[in-house]
């Protein structure tokens, strides 16, 4: 017998750790991975794998030589930030664009702050926001190569804009929502398993869904988040629609164009930057639904999800703060 | 062009003086009269808010120095009699003279000296340790080494050797602000005078034990034997609960205890070395530095 | 039908109920026994004999001191060797009565027939001063005085009684050997709890994983209208009070409150079988069923332990200590308590003797905390583990620690099982949680 162990109970331990828990949202991805490599090919690969590798480098150069501690790099958590950050990017992004995003990620949105659980916004949207408001018409220049084409089928005419850019573009053109419609195939058939334009994450909502539904099985995430934001976003685009269905598009159109399901799904479930508790997490939901339809209807960006989770992460710690879980037993009265 | 500027301009002056006006309206509503003499006494304090004092920080000892009808029973341990004499001199009082302290752990209980029999493997900390179990070692009384103290010490003058696994004090470093003594869960640690030149003269060891117990637990703890005690010629040492204690006020550093005592629980720090014979008479004085005997290794 | 649960919290560890088919067998007498005074929750017994004096089986050495305490009876019969104080399982000293043990002998009056009596007919103030008397204290883990629990206050009614079969903790099986080998003692037990209590009701609570011992309470219990064996879903930690009257009657148990503030009184299945032999049988609480287990441990086993065995005794008997043995656990592996010194002896409520190897028990490196919240999904009291500990931390916050109700917690361990990051959660609440009780208490009452 070796020395014998002593601590406080408990003296077992779940299998459960951040590496674990990290692995599981990378299998979650991989449905999206593998739709993105059919389409784009080797763009999408290639910024997958110059993300990954400049997110992991940039963590392990900060631990080691910033911070003087053992390297947080094995948690999987540097790996996740570069997968969701290429998937966030256009296929057409040169590697520069995707290793500048990547320092940022990392570098400001997460280690500044004290690595993994310190971040107060989603570093992989920090770095997808940084791009699009320093290099805007390279982050929504959404032509590719030639070499894309596998399916020919998709559509004739492609116009390399994805579906929100085109109904924004047409709309500020004087055109009207059903005449947009007509020109382009928006069915929800369409777009629920490979979206006509996009980044390489936004094209298949079958693959998104695929993962949602691995995650909850493996109770990664709680549906609270992803339900509650798809439900406000077919709640307000129903009302919106419903009064003017020639300037505001629909609840199907909104729900599955975009990253709406993307960031619902992977990005507004983080962890370290979503609520705690159930109600915490509904208003955070909510707010994030509502802000991406405000950009959606009447902001100049077309697409407004990655802003409307970033600045609901700002509300986080206050949710945390006020949004405390039922206790058990109800309070006695004069302590 | 020029009017979007202006306009502009207007708008942020504007809202600037309304945000002005409101700021000085509330500040008046809320205004808080305090004594001035506070400002001037925390002025004069270290700030190290290290609550050695007693108080939650130097504003509160402040506070307390100030409206206190005994401000004689108030000290700063950080800044010394130093600073309460510069402190009774703005108010106009006359500060009374304390002996600077210094802390001291009473254990030299080294991974050498006192062997583990277990290995503790909970939250890092000697307050959970202890509430736990009886410790890592075969001794319940001496330093757990989990290192409250030094997450206590607002001045760096605390390490735990990693390999003897007992708080070691830098004694030029200590402020004598006593954090570390309430924060030891074993009162390991205890407050002393720093003695002339530092020289100090204790009983290393708190374990209060029968002398057989103590000893096959650790080679150098007090066994209670109580030579020390026969041995003193000032009448400073007594032996309770199966440990000696130097009365620090009654010991006159004369150093015959530290020879007599078989386990060599009795340490004497920052004294000289002593001639190897009586050889060398009257080494000039205040020469050379004085040779700390370190009581960690 | 879906099986009955608390509502809030709880986690899912594997049970590893390896032993459960060892029926229960009893353990040779040792040649030195060792006697705790802190048996119980509340001031240790003072001892009553001296150096040479002889005892026998069921003699009371150690009377109860302070109203919170139990008498003491000595399982064997022989010569006290010494009254001193010896290293409990945590090390620490403790006054213990040293007996010689000689033979077997038992006082006259203890009833050591087989035979079964089911016929309760002592009156309510008999049963409670027998309970009182044989020393019988909670049997779950906490030791609290029987008798104590069985008398509520003036102003709070008990309407019904719910005896704890849970066993929820992984691994033990000595109560779901008990309900197994001697149901109708036990249902007999409940009864005369209910007739001191004076409730028409009565639950007995087991989750699904006992299917044998379910069948058997139920059998027992068929004859009596009152009594009900409720099967629950298996979910830790079901047996806490707390959480056992909420998923039998849904009640919650108000915060700071007792579980008397529901109706309810909880006893452990344990407690029941003692009640039984006590009132029936004239026995005192000299012996309880003890769960050898551990997936390193050569022989699985439960045995019938007299108090004051030593835990090296018991590991001996079943097969030796296992070359890759880490850890010893006295009790379950969720709340049991580390043991350091195997030299130390049972106590009343020791019901298991667990053994751990390294790479089952030796914690994982803490890193960041990612703010997962699965700690406050698995905490059963609804409180927000990562907050307390956050809070304990940093040192000096004890008003918001109180505001954050850190004394509800019930020290399950959930907390710290299920963190991914390896927070060593509970381990800093639990002194936090000491230190918000303490400056509570010093407040002059309003």
């Amino acid at each position: 017998m070796k020395e014998v162990i002593v601590s406080p109970s408990p003296h077992l331990h779940s299998s459960l750790s951040t590496r674990s828990i990290m692995r599981d949202v990378l299998i979650a991805l991989a449905p999206s991975i593998i739709v993105s490599v059919l389409i784009y090919e080797w763009h999408a690969l290639g910024l997958l794998a110059v993300c990954v590798l400049t997110c992991v480098l940039v963590e392990w150069l900060i631990t080691k030589f910033l911070f003087k501690r053992p390297s947080t790099i094995g948690d999987l958590s540097a790996v996740v930030t570069g997968v969701l950050l290429a998937l966030n990017l256009p296929p057409s992004a040169p590697w520069w664009i995707a290793v500048v995003g990547s320092i940022v990620a990392i570098g400001i949105a997460k280690m500044t702050f004290g690595g993994l659980g310190q971040n107060i916004f989603n570093p992989a949207l920090v770095g997808r926001v940084f791009l699009l408001v320093s290099f805007p018409v390279i982050m929504t220049d959404w032509t590719v190569p030639d070499s894309w084409k596998i399916f020919d089928s998709a559509v004739d005419a492609y116009s390399g804009a994805t579906p929100l850019g085109i109904a924004k573009e047409g709309l500020l053109n004087g055109m009207t929502l059903p005449e947009i419609f007509a020109q382009n195939d928006f069915s929800w058939k369409q777009m629920f398993y490979i979206q006509v334009g996009g980044s390489a994450g936004e094209i298949s909502a079958l693959a998104l869904i695929l993962g949602f539904v691995y995650l909850l099985c493996r109770r990664v995430i709680k549906p609270t988040i992803p339900l509650t934001i798809v439900a406000t976003v077919a709640i307000v685009s129903g009302i919106f629609s419903a009064v003017n269905p020639d300037v505001y598009t629909g609840p199907v159109f909104n729900i599955f164009a975009g990253g709406l399901l993307l960031g619902s799904i992977f990005m507004a479930t983080d962890y370290v930057t979503s609520p705690m508790t159930t109600k915490g997490q509904i208003i955070f939901a909510v707010g994030i639904g509502l802000i991406t339809m405000m950009v959606r209807y009447f902001g100049s960006y077309p697409e407004g999800v990655s802003f409307a989770i970033l600045i609901m992460n700002c509300t986080v710690p206050l949710l945390n703060k006020y949004c405390k879980p039922a206790r058990f037993g109800k309070e006695v009265k004069n302590g | 062009m020029t009017t979007t500027i202006l306009y502009t301009v207007l708008c942020l002056v504007a809202l600037g003086l309304i945000f002005a006006v409101v700021l000085y309206l509330v500040a008046q509503k809320f205004k808080v009269e305090e004594d001035p003499r506070i400002d001037v006494v925390e002025s004069l304090l270290p700030g190290a808010n290290c609550g050695g004092c007693g108080n939650a920080g130097c504003r509160a000892f402040a506070e307390q120095y100030v409206k206190s009808s005994d401000p004689d029973s108030l000290f700063c341990p950080v800044g010394g009699n130093e600073t309460m004499g510069k402190i009774a001199a703005a108010l106009g009082r006359e500060a009374v003279e304390k002996e600077p302290m210094a802390a001291i752990v009473r254990c030299q209980g080294t991974s050498d000296k006192c062997a583990r029999t277990n290995r503790y493997d909970g939250y890092a900390s000697c307050k959970v340790a202890a509430s736990l179990y009886s410790g890592e070692t075969g001794c319940r009384w001496g330093c757990i080494g989990l290192g409250d103290c030094l997450d206590v010490c607002q001045f760096g003058g605390i390490r735990i050797d990693p390999r003897s696994g007992v708080a070691d004090i830098n004694a030029d470093m200590c402020t004598g602000c006593g954090s570390c003594a309430k924060a030891c869960p074993r009162g390991v640690i205890e407050m002393r005078p720093k003695g002339p030149k530092g020289r100090r003269v204790y009983v290393s060891c708190v374990n209060r034990d029968k002398g057989a117990v103590t000893r096959k637990a650790c080679t150098v703890g007090c066994i209670g034997c109580g030579k020390c005690e026969k041995v003193c010629p000032f009448g400073a040492i007594h032996v309770e609960n199966n440990v000696a204690y130097i009365d620090f006020t009654k010991c006159k550093l004369c150093r015959k205890c530290v020879d007599e005592c078989p386990t060599h629980a009795i340490v004497a720090v920052n004294f000289p070395p002593r001639p190897p014979q009586a050889a060398k008479p009257a080494a000039p004085a205040g020469e050379g530095t004085p040779v700390k005997v370190t009581p960690v290794q | 039908m879906r099986l009955k649960t608390f509502r809030m919290g709880g986690i899912h560890p594997d049970d590893n109920k390896i032993s459960a088919s060892a029926a229960v067998e009893v353990l040779p007498l040792p040649a030195v026994a060792y006697i705790s005074m802190a048996q119980h929750l509340g001031a240790p017994a003072t001892p009553i004999v001296q150096k040479g004096d002889k005892v026998l089986v069921g003699q009371v050495i150690a009377e109860p001191s302070g109203f919170v305490s139990a008498p003491v009876h000595s399982p064997y019969s022989g010569t006290v060797k010494a009254v001193e104080p010896r290293a409990d399982f945590a090390g620490n000293m403790v006054t213990h009565v040293v007996i010689d043990v000689e033979g077997d002998e038992w006082l006259p009056q203890i009833d050591r027939t087989p035979e079964i009596k089911t016929e309760i007919t002592a009156s309510r103030e008999e049963i409670l001063e027998k309970i009182k008397n044989a020393g019988i204290v909670g049997l779950g883990g906490a030791a609290f005085p029987t008798h104590i629990k069985l008398s509520p206050p003036k102003d709070k009614t008990a309407e019904c009684l719910i005896i704890n079969g849970t066993e929820c903790e992984p691994y033990l099986t000595s109560d779901d050997r008990i309900m197994q080998e001697e149901p109708v003692q036990i249902v007999t037990g409940a009864r005369i709890m209910m007739k001191a209590l004076g409730v028409p009701k009565c639950y007995i609570g087991i989750e699904e994983n006992k299917p044998a011992a379910i069948e058997s309470m139920k059998k027992a219990a068929a004859d009596y209208s009152g009594i009900e064996v409720v099967v629950l879903k298996k979910k830790y930690p079901q047996g806490g009070e707390k959480q056992l009257i909420d998923a039998i009657i849904h009640r919650r148990v108000p915060s700071m409150g007792l579980p008397i503030d529901t109706g309810a009184v909880v006893q452990n299945v344990g407690t029941a079988l003692a009640v039984y032999e006590a009132v029936q049988k004239n026995k005192p609480l000299i012996d309880n069923i003890f769960t050898v287990t551990g997936k390193c441990v050569p022989q699985q086993k439960n045995f019938d332990v007299r108090v004051g065995t030593t835990f090296r005794q018991i590991i001996e008997a079943a097969g030796g200590i296992p070359e890759n043995a880490a850890k010893f656990v006295s009790g379950g592996p969720m709340m049991g308590k580390a043991i350091v010194n195997l030299d130390a002896s049972t106590v009343k409520a020791s019901a298991a003797l667990l053994v751990l190897t390294e790479e089952e028990t030796l914690r994982k490196k803490e890193s960041n905390c990612i703010r997962c919240g699965k700690c406050a999904d698995a905490c059963p009291m609804g409180l927000q583990p990562f907050l307390l500990s956050r809070l304990a931390r940093a040192g000096g916050r004890q008003e918001e620690l109180e505001q954050e109700k850190v004394f509800d917690c019930i020290e399950c361990g959930c907390c710290l099982y299920t963190c991914p990051a390896n927070i060593p959660l509970l381990d800093v609440i639990r002194p936090a949680k000491a230190e918000v009780i303490k400056i509570m208490r010093s407040r002059p009452k309003k």
